[in-house]
């Protein structure tokens, strides 16, 4: 383990820079910036929902929050919509303060998921009249709004049946038509594709690149790093209310570096075999998939360690079905950044060097040990963390 | 075309309150036009109370003069009973997310109380008016003057609209629909047995008795049997005290001042929403 004494969130968990850092004023003058958040802190009783968030997002771009249920996600969503004042910490929205403005914000925002609703009783023609209705519209272009988003969000079929009994993919696109009734400039979806089907999911992402496409700034919630790494301009990783980090898809695939190699052997019970012989390879530990009977390993040298890892199996007389190389999903950066036994203990070798290294008998994980702060600052050590900028 | 402005008329003040107050309340009462269960429900518990009071009770009472005595208490009780709905509806509203859904929308703070409590009103007419009918079957009549019965309901609704604001109120503060149903019923049974509305303070012990003759439930019932001219049997003759002798004043007054001191609540509970 290493042992440097950093502050285990040091490298990665910094708060937004004095402002004027990039020729930016404070939070009032981020005309660019549709939201901005610095410090929110919330505590719920003696449960700290949010430790000091700080975030921002240029005009027209897609900010993902990325975090397991309860690091904060929700929360964050809450204040920024005003629905929840933050204990510490401001925040401004389309350029007016949360805490002060709160009218203002809510002209300018749109806000869909976890905790917004449908009302099941009315039919999806109601629901978005009456949101319509809500934000001012006169009868005649509430009605003729509704026609629209119904027609955009293909509803129009549906339109006068009562919303309780839509399918899960239906009400989600329900709750977003209401969300985007004002055409506001910031929208907000908490967790917009959780519990959706596959095409369902494939349709919330083709809402949001519209959205995108017509200069909307997006705040997205997930838990699924393949919606953040498709939809999202910069991602903030959030755990038990703190940034964890903070980058573009790729930087944080940087980040956490090399590739994964996967393979399937070709006889299930060799798993293990395998498994033994990747361990005695490299610097990081094999992990064994059991629904899928596959046997992953991350590497930081490509195609040599595959071909490598290949020769080995081939000497052990082990066989294998079939084989990947493929750059680290965000499954895996965020799992390295949260501590979940996902990656090698010891911080991997900067220097060229033999593609494997014997570590087999290095210190191991066990699943659901706590080893967050030792994670990141391999993630941070390895690249000295140069996409992590705040 | 993508950036015509949808929203720019959107007026503010009380008039932006009952603007957005109506389009509450009418979504309230088309959510109600769909669970007819529910209605009926409501329905069903001023028509029992008609028939167990006038049947059960009223033979001792008075018989056919009590069962029309009965019948303006039977609409004070009705309408406070009414009271619990709008507990019930907020509570299930903030349960669903609803509230959060309009919290986020630029609407004037209190607008989505203001909207429940005029749907209740609205359910108040409905009661009433099927209580009305209930009564005239068992021998209850007008007998005072068209406009004084006008005054009457009006009164009644009036009050209605009040009690409705306290069931607001407890609504906003519970924590879940299951308390928001008990706490919003069971101060219920004191506040409108404990009065005139069914029989004579003049016999309940101390201090029952004062808060019976000064409880706007009684005022209220007390108000509107006095402007239908329905007369009290012997057995339930009201003392002649100052509410009695003043109700309609009285009603009034209570009614008003009840909604002063409980739609700031129910409004300041609402903004305290925020806070979690």
């Amino acid at each position: 383990m290493n042992t440097s004494g950093v502050n285990p969130a040091g490298p990665l968990r910094q708060p937004l820079p004095p402002q004027g850092d990039a020729g930016r004023g404070p939070v009032s003058c981020g005309e660019q910036d549709m939201i901005v958040a610095e410090g929110l802190t919330r505590s719920f009783g003696d449960r700290q929902a949010l430790a000091g968030i700080d975030l921002r997002a240029p005009a027209g771009t897609v900010l993902s929050l990325l975090g397991p249920n309860g690091a904060g996600k929700t929360t964050t969503v809450r204040i920024l919509t005003t629905l929840l004042r933050p204990d510490g910490g401001r925040a401004t929205v389309a350029g007016h303060d949360v805490g002060d403005a709160p009218e203002a914000v809510r002209e300018r925002i749109g806000l869909s998921g976890q905790y917004a609703a449908v009302d099941e009783r009315l039919t999806a023609r109601e629901n978005l009249y009456l949101i319509a209705r809500l934000y001012g519209m006169s009868r005649r272009t509430a009605r003729r709004r509704t026609g629209d988003l119904l027609d955009r969000f293909a509803l129009t079929e549906a339109a006068d049946r009562p919303s309780g009994n839509f399918s899960g993919g239906m009400r989600r696109r329900l709750d977003l038509a209401g969300a985007l009734t004002a055409r506001p400039a910031v929208v907000f979806l908490d967790e917009p594709t959780t519990g959706l089907d596959p095409r369902g999911r494939a349709d919330t992402w083709q809402a949001v690149e519209d959205l995108v496409a017509d200069g909307t700034t997006v705040l997205l919630t997930t838990q699924y790093l393949e919606e953040a790494d498709r939809l999202a301009d910069s991602i903030v990783v959030v755990d038990h209310g703190r940034v964890i980090a903070r980058g573009t898809a790729n930087e944080l695939k940087d980040a956490v570096g090399g590739e994964r190699i996967t393979l399937r052997p070709a006889e299930p019970r060799a798993v293990g075999a395998i498994a033994e012989v990747l361990a005695s390879l490299g610097p990081y530990r094999p992990e064994t998939d059991r629904r899928t009977g596959k046997v992953s390993v991350a590497t930081d040298h490509g195609a040599a360690a595959l071909q490598r890892a290949l020769a080995a199996l081939q000497a052990a007389h082990l066989d294998v079905r079939d084989v990947s190389l493929a750059p680290p999903t965000l499954d895996d950066v965020f799992l390295a950044l949260t501590g979940r036994p996902r990656s090698a203990d010891d911080p991997p070798a900067q220097e060229p060097g033999p593609p494997v290294q014997d570590h087999a008998d290095g210190p191991e994980r066990e699943p659901g040990e706590h080893h967050g702060a030792g994670t990141r600052q391999h993630a941070a050590h390895r690249r000295g963390a140069p996409a992590w900028r705040p | 075309m993508a950036t015509v402005n949808l929203t720019a008329h959107k007026p503010t003040g009380p008039v932006g309150t009952i603007r957005d107050g109506l389009l509450i309340a009418e979504r309230n009462l088309l959510n109600l036009r769909r669970t007819p269960g529910a209605v009926v429900a409501a329905l069903v518990q001023p028509l029992m109370f008609v028939l167990l009071l006038a049947y059960v009770f009223g033979g001792s009472l008075g018989g056919a003069e009590y069962r029309s005595f009965l019948m303006g208490g039977i609409f004070a009780q009705a309408v406070t009973f009414n009271a619990s709905f709008t507990a019930i509806g907020l509570a299930a509203d903030m349960d669903k997310g609803m509230v959060d859904r309009f919290r986020a929308l630029p609407m004037p703070r209190g607008s989505v109380i203001l909207g429940r409590t005029l749907s209740d009103l609205t359910m108040s007419a409905v009661t009433l008016t099927v209580t009305s009918l209930c009564g005239l079957l068992i021998g209850w009549r007008l007998e005072g003057s068209a406009l004084d019965a006008v005054v009457a309901y009006g009164l009644v609704l009036l009050f209605a609209f009040a009690m409705s604001w306290i069931g607001a109120t407890i609504g906003l503060m519970a924590r879940s629909v299951e308390v928001a149903q008990s706490a919003g019923l069971i101060w219920l049974f004191p506040v409108t047995f404990v009065s005139g509305a069914f029989v004579s303070v003049t016999t309940m012990p101390e201090p029952l008795r004062t808060i019976a003759e000064w409880n706007p439930v009684s005022a209220t019932a007390t108000a509107a049997r006095s402007l239908f001219g329905n007369q009290a049997p012997p057995a339930v003759v009201p003392p002649d005290s100052w509410p009695v002798q003043h109700a309609t004043a009285y009603a009034l007054l209570c009614a008003c001042a009840i909604i002063a001191l409980f739609m700031p609540l129910a409004v300041a509970r609402y903004r305290r929403i925020a806070r979690g």
